[in-house]
């Protein structure tokens, strides 16, 4: 091998890269959808709110020159996607799935038809904060360039665990999400804390969008989203509804989805197909040897209208 | 029923006289009908037409038909390779009297374009990429291309001498004979100037994949790539990509070199705007549209970038002495001996395949040098 190249050792340092680059719309939106699960309801919109997410950051950084400026419009963009989500719903009998997916349907479809003119120019990146200074090795460095918004969403999980176990807002929320009658007989307004829960997780999600336009891939444009949003809502369940598990799972997708190039560009080219499809053997394979016929998923909110 | 089915014989001869009239008349001069009003030509994209890549390609190509005096040109963007762009075609033709049409995208040709040219046998369809086989297809369809290897090959001349660890990257979508034809012009161009260089290909396995595309352009800088390039549809992500980690870059399907000021070398590029205009010029003059257009950049359907900053004078004045014989169309770039990446001899010594050869528009295997495999 030649100066300047890392041959094998370039692909666990791509996974670890990929982990941190990857990962941080997964972590918000999961984190996001944790938050609005807990209180007993599903948001499948999110795909549709981090879409939009993603075009409102990038077209307020475009706007202003400032990518920050952007993050926030994201997160306040995603906040009227989860409350228009929750009134909704809060109206009688109406299925939170089928909401869902209408939102998601108009999200993208909204940032589609208000982003085409952002489709081109350039618009102002969010700084990455470099923790490679000690490596000689500019690939080491390069993978180290790490996003304030990844620091922000891994200082968030612990923070939202805490806050779910101990704080009185968060018993509130998970009282609604087990037995809205006992929440009822306890004197408190279902609907008023499911819109709080889905509009905070509707303004993480469009947070996490934000980084895609924002950070990595880093531009604005209508494939941006390859699922991601619907995948990081899978991951809620995968993670059990824990925000710190919430992170690890992040993690392991981001890293996965890492080794199909990662293989390909140290030359094991063969079954390039099947490497890239890795996050979601890997997703399956967690769950399969997880789950139980005999019992309900444990830490599912009793509330939830798909294991209910 | 019986009522209404009962016809005097006078009304019976009158009707007929008058179809067989008309019939006759439209046969004796096709264009008849088109050139009383504008002609109506409808262009169909696979993605967004500003996507700094192959529909931007096209858009631009249709913009300059938008200009002719006597066109009325229709544009949809975002059409699926499924039966969408049937239903595409359709409310096109019905709806808007569409009689000319260019959907642009290789999944279109068959089965949908060719089951829609059948069910239109007067109207004209036109497909970029496909192959279009005298028999096989119906004699009202047609399909154009380029052979924009030629500029991928004088990118690889430019990408060899900018090159410091002689390694470059080759982003690629899905391994079609189109796909594989310009990695291996490429890196003949680039080994041409230094046989000890290589080109690591990553196949993302979509046309437009955005975060595996920044993922592989990363791995391959990681492995030491310094010069990369694609063919994917939007080659923003890639070349933004390159740009921010400090390597350079050559640019495809559209100029992307205001994306990336220091690093962008050249770039192959696709010039429709000539080949659409003359298509409309001879739909206009009634002239009979040829089934298959083939060109390179003599006949002026492919274009290359200007030089970047970056380039030096000995690699422009190789790559510009290149590009002189394939103007006057005197050079080949697959001229035997050439072998495949698995060591088997591909092209046998002193046997030659011209630009126009079709056997290469069947091309299954990778050239020595590259780094990557099909499946």
């Amino acid at each position: 091998m030649d100066d300047g190249s890392l041959g094998w050792w370039g692909v666990p340092l791509a996974v670890l890269a990929g982990a941190i680059r990857i990962s941080t719309p997964f972590l918000f939106v999961s984190l996001g959808e944790c938050l609005t699960e807990k209180s007993g309801r599903i948001n499948l919109g999110l795909e549709g709110t981090l879409v939009m997410g993603a075009m409102t950051a990038y077209a307020v950084s475009y706007g202003s020159g400032d990518p920050w400026l952007g993050v926030l419009a994201a997160g306040l963009a995603g906040t009227a996607f989860g409350a228009l989500h929750a009134s909704i719903c809060g109206l009688e009998r109406v299925n939170d799935i089928a909401v869902g997916i209408a939102l998601m349907l108009l999200g993208t479809g909204l940032a589609f038809f208000l982003g085409k003119p952002f489709i081109q120019p350039q618009a102002p990146q969010l700084p990455a904060i470099s923790f490679g200074w000690w490596s000689g090795s500019a690939q080491v460095r390069s993978a180290l360039q790490v996003n304030a918004l990844f620091l922000v969403g891994l200082a968030l999980a612990p923070l939202l665990l805490w806050g779910l176990r101990n704080t009185r807002w968060g018993m509130v929320l998970r009282i609604v999400g087990e037995s809205a009658e006992a929440a009822r007989a306890m004197g408190y307004k279902i609907n008023q804390v499911r819109l709080l829960a889905t509009a905070c997780g509707g303004f993480l999600a469009g947070v996490g969008g934000s980084f895609l336009s924002l950070h990595y891939p880093g531009s604005w444009n209508e494939r941006l989203s390859s699922g991601q949003g619907i995948t990081a809502v899978a991951l809620v369940i995968f993670a059990r509804w824990d925000p710190m598990l919430c992170v690890w799972a992040s993690l392991l997708f981001g890293g996965a989805s890492a080794l199909g190039p990662a293989l390909q560009s140290v030359g094991v080219t063969q079954g390039y197909y099947l490497f890239n499809a890795a996050p979601y053997v890997l997703t399956l394979a967690i769950m399969i040897a997880t789950s139980s016929s005999r019992h309900r998923l444990a830490g599912a909110p009793a509330e939830l209208s798909v294991t209910r | 029923m019986g009522n209404a089915l009962r016809f005097s014989r006078r009304s019976v001869l009158k009707t007929m006289t008058a179809v067989g009239g008309l019939g006759a008349l439209g046969a004796g001069m096709p264009w008849t009908s088109a050139l009383a009003k504008d002609l109506v030509i409808g262009f169909i994209y696979v993605g967004p037409r500003d996507d700094y890549g192959y529909n931007q390609a096209h858009a631009e190509g249709a913009a300059a038909v938008k200009a002719m005096p006597g066109v009325k040109v229709l544009e949809e963007e975002k059409v699926p390779e499924t039966v969408d762009v049937e239903k595409t075609m359709e409310s096109m033709i019905n709806l808007d009297g569409a009689s000319l049409l260019f959907p642009t995208s290789f999944g279109y040709f068959d089965p949908h374009m060719l089951k829609e040219a059948k069910k239109h046998s007067d109207l004209t369809f036109l497909h970029c990429g496909g192959l279009w086989t005298p028999g096989k297809h119906p004699a009202n369809t047609g399909s154009y291309f380029g052979y924009i290897d030629e500029a991928q090959y004088l990118s690889g001349i430019v990408a060899a001498y900018s090159s410091k660890t002689k390694k470059l990257g080759f982003i690629a979508a899905k391994p079609i004979p189109q796909v594989l034809r310009n990695i291996n012009s490429f890196t003949l161009g680039a080994r041409s100037v230094d046989p000890t260089i290589t080109t690591a290909v990553i196949f993302t396995g979509d046309w437009s994949m955005p975060v595996k595309e920044a993922e592989a352009a990363n791995s391959l800088i990681d492995q030491g790539a310094d010069v990369v390039t694609c063919h994917v549809d939007s080659p923003k992500v890639i070349v933004e990509t390159a740009e921010k980690r400090g390597v350079f870059c050559t640019g495809y399907h559209a100029s992307q070199a205001t994306l990336a000021p220091k690093g962008y070398l050249t770039g192959a590029e696709w010039n429709w705007a000539k080949v659409y205009t003359d298509y409309v010029k001879m739909a206009q003059g009634g002239v009979k549209i040829p089934n298959l257009v083939r060109g390179g950049l003599k006949e002026g359907i492919i274009k290359t970038s200007p030089y970047g900053a970056a380039v030096s004078d000995a690699a422009r004045k190789h790559a510009d002495s290149v590009k002189a014989t394939f103007m006057d169309g005197s050079f080949v770039i697959y001229k035997g001996p050439i072998k495949d990446n698995k060591g088997n001899s591909v092209i046998a010594a002193g046997k030659e395949h011209g630009q126009t050869d079709i056997a290469l528009e069947s091309m299954n295997w990778l050239v020595e040098g590259v780094v990557g495999s099909l499946a």
